[in-house]
């Protein structure tokens, strides 16, 4: 399984570079590594998000509501650096992280206490969140001349020639890494995803591990909003509408199986990487932007008709019959 | 579905003895459905005035005729995540035919084809490769409206003949909608085809336990590939009627519409696993729907602040009768 896994990403890197030499044909400039430290910057956010949404869809679940909670949490810290601009950024983080971790913590215990399936859940609260923004918010916008010079400067600052936005990208793939390989908690994550009965007579508590799971991908959502408001220094009810399906499509596209199990951080990294370059590339390459949606879902279908071919689906329905009874 | 399913059975009738009929889910969105008739009329003079009322049905029409196909798949075990996408595309269809100088009846039946192409292509996609339908109808999603965007951009196509307006904007008869009316009727055959013939039947013997029904002779791959085209289909008709409505199109019309479409199903009871659900259940929710975003659109209440009302409701509505079954069972 673990070779096979590899070989995946594998094939996904050579498909990410290949895609690369592609665009360089076009535009040799592209392939250069001050421009791809560039588009690693600017797809740092999504590589974030995706995986918080990956240990969430590893464990059989989806949350359809990080977007929202980027939008709220994101309207939060913009608001209260408005208000209070002598808050350190270090402390408006860690409010980001506690609102998002609140968010998340909701849908977790929707989930976890209630048995309500996540994507009904997530769907209610994504609703709910973005609604919640424009209540606190009372519809006006956060402009950049209200934010405090340090609010936006923060991830922008070079720390060893790269901006902190990609540090912090660093940071998180690292965090995500040690979690799922070397902790308890991941295992637990993978165990819940490929055989959630199983894992409940393995000593794991599902509900308990679900609830973590959506406090995790809330933290991440709360965290992605602060970057996300202070990259595009404009927070507002609209900031990130619909982003969470692209954060789902770089979740396929890096090989997550959506039926849980299956998935792993490189592959939510490079799927993210791999949706990022696309966005990146087409205005230098002279295709319109409006290309790109077309494109990207183009990916997900190719992503998923290539992965699919490694699942067991019909062995997967019986499972599902079993752990029912 | 991602999440583990839990036990269900298969009754040998689906006539309810009166006394579960009045606990039933039913019953329940009737009550919520009368308490927020009586809250809007109570709070604002204008809502019991029959034009009013006939404004009210434009907010859930549309989105309830895909409603009704979206239930059937639901049921079955898919989920369908690229209707406002075929709305988009088929709109999209329709306004350069319009370019064209094609006539009404030709918009119409070029709406309806684009629908139906685009279900049979998330069908094929989804039974013949044995993909999950989510994942298959997140990509489909960005690639119908990516189309759309490739050949608008950010124009917008207008000039849609005047006979056009009717499906969108016409009244059968005083007050009631063309919309309207059409709703009504696709609200019968449906009821009709899941609740009273063998397709239905085999719908939730499909989505109570696929292999089971395969072994038992349904013929599951076909069946769950009509549902993705009437599905499509539905779409297709609701985006002739969008478009009469607006009289324009832009790549970015119905955006957010697949959300509401599956709010507006789960709400009317339908299981979000799979293999329970009636038409009832979504008529009355399709009606809660419309009653909430129009009565606080009376108030002068803004429309992302109803979607928190539409988010609780839904979240509520569900929950209720499990804490109730928890209270009840001393848990």
């Amino acid at each position: 399984m673990k070779t096979f896994l590899k070989y995946r990403e594998i094939w996904l890197l050579a498909a990410i570079v290949v895609l690369i030499g592609l665009i360089s044909t076009r535009f040799p400039a592209f392939a250069d590594p001050g421009n791809l430290r560039q588009v690693f910057n600017d797809t740092s956010i999504l590589m974030i998000l995706a995986l918080g949404q990956m240990v969430v869809i590893l464990t059989r679940s989806i949350d359809l509501s990080m977007a929202s909670n980027l939008c709220f949490t994101g309207m939060v810290v913009a608001m209260l650096n408005a208000a209070h601009p002598a808050i350190p950024i270090p402390l408006l983080i860690v409010i980001a992280l506690v609102v998002g971790l609140v968010l998340g913590a909701i849908n977790g215990l929707l989930v976890w206490r209630l048995n309500i399936p996540s994507i009904v859940v997530t769907l209610g609260t994504l609703t709910i969140y973005r609604g919640a923004t424009f209540v606190i918010s009372g519809g006006a916008w956060v402009n950049a001349d209200k934010m405090s010079p340090d609010f936006i400067g923060f991830q922008r600052a070079a720390f060893l020639g790269i901006p902190v936005l990609s540090w912090i990208a660093v940071l998180v793939i690292a965090l995500f890494f040690v979690l799922m390989t070397r902790t308890a908690l991941g295992r637990s994550i993978y165990a819940i995803g490929v055989n959630p009965t199983a894992s409940v007579y393995a000593g794991i508590d599902v509900g308990r591990t679900k609830f973590i799971v959506f406090c995790i991908s809330g933290m991440i959502g709360g965290l992605s909003g602060y970057l996300w408001i202070s990259r595009y220094v404009i927070a507002s009810v609209e900031v990130a509408n619909g982003y969470e399906l692209n954060i789902i499509a770089a979740c396929v596209i890096g090989g997550i199986s959506i039926a849980g199990g299956i998935g792993s951080v490189g592959g939510a990294v490079l799927g993210a990487l791999f949706l990022g370059i696309i966005s990146n590339a087409l205005p230098v390459i002279n295709i319109s932007p409006f290309w790109q949606m077309a494109i990207s879902g183009s990916a997900i279908i190719l992503a998923v008709v290539l992965n699919a071919r490694g699942e067991r689906q019909q062995g997967r329905i019986i499972l599902r019959k079993v752990e029912a009874a | 579905m991602t999440d583990v399913p839990a036990p269900r059975h298969i009754p040998d009738r689906l006539d309810k003895p009166f006394s579960s009929a009045v606990f039933s889910w039913e019953a329940l969105l009737v009550v919520v459905a009368v308490a927020i008739f009586a809250i809007n009329s109570f709070a604002s003079p204008y809502f019991l005035d029959p034009y009013s009322l006939s404004d009210l049905t434009f907010n859930f029409t549309e989105k309830g005729l895909i409603a009704f196909a979206m239930a059937l798949l639901i049921i079955s075990g898919e989920i369908d995540l690229s209707v406002a996408a075929i709305i988009a595309l088929a709109s999209t269809m329709m306004g350069m035919a319009v370019q064209a100088g094609a006539g009404t009846p030709v918009l119409v039946l070029i709406g309806i084809v684009v629908g139906l192409g685009c279900g049979a292509f998330n069908g094929l996609l989804v039974t013949r490769l044995g993909l999950p339908s989510i994942v298959v109808t997140i990509g489909t999603m960005s690639l119908f409206r990516g189309i759309a965007f490739i050949i608008l951009g950010d124009q917008a196509y207008k000039g849609y003949p005047e006979s056009f307006a009717f499906f969108g904007q016409g009244y059968v008869w005083w007050v009631v909608s063309f919309e309207l009316v059409l709703f009504l009727i696709a609200a019968v055959v449906y009821w009709f085809v899941l609740h009273r013939t063998s397709f239905g039947r085999r719908v939730f013997a499909i989505g109570n336990n696929p292999v089971a029904a395969q072994f038992s002779g349904v013929r599951v791959g076909r069946i769950k590939f009509i549902l993705f085209c009437l599905t499509g289909l539905m779409s297709g008709i609701a985006s002739v009627l969008i478009t009469s409505r607006l009289g324009s199109t832009r790549p970015s019309i119905a955006q957010g519409y697949e959300l509401e479409v599956i709010t507006m199903v789960v709400l009317g009871g339908v299981s979000i696993l799979g293999g329970a659900g009636s038409i009832l259940g979504v008529v009355l929710a399709a009606f809660i729907m419309g009653l909430v975003t129009f009565g606080l659109g009376l108030l002068n209440v803004p429309g992302i602040v109803m979607s928190i009302f539409i988010g609780l409701l839904l979240i509520i509505v569900i929950a209720l009768p499990i804490v109730w079954r928890r209270l009840r069972g001393g848990r």
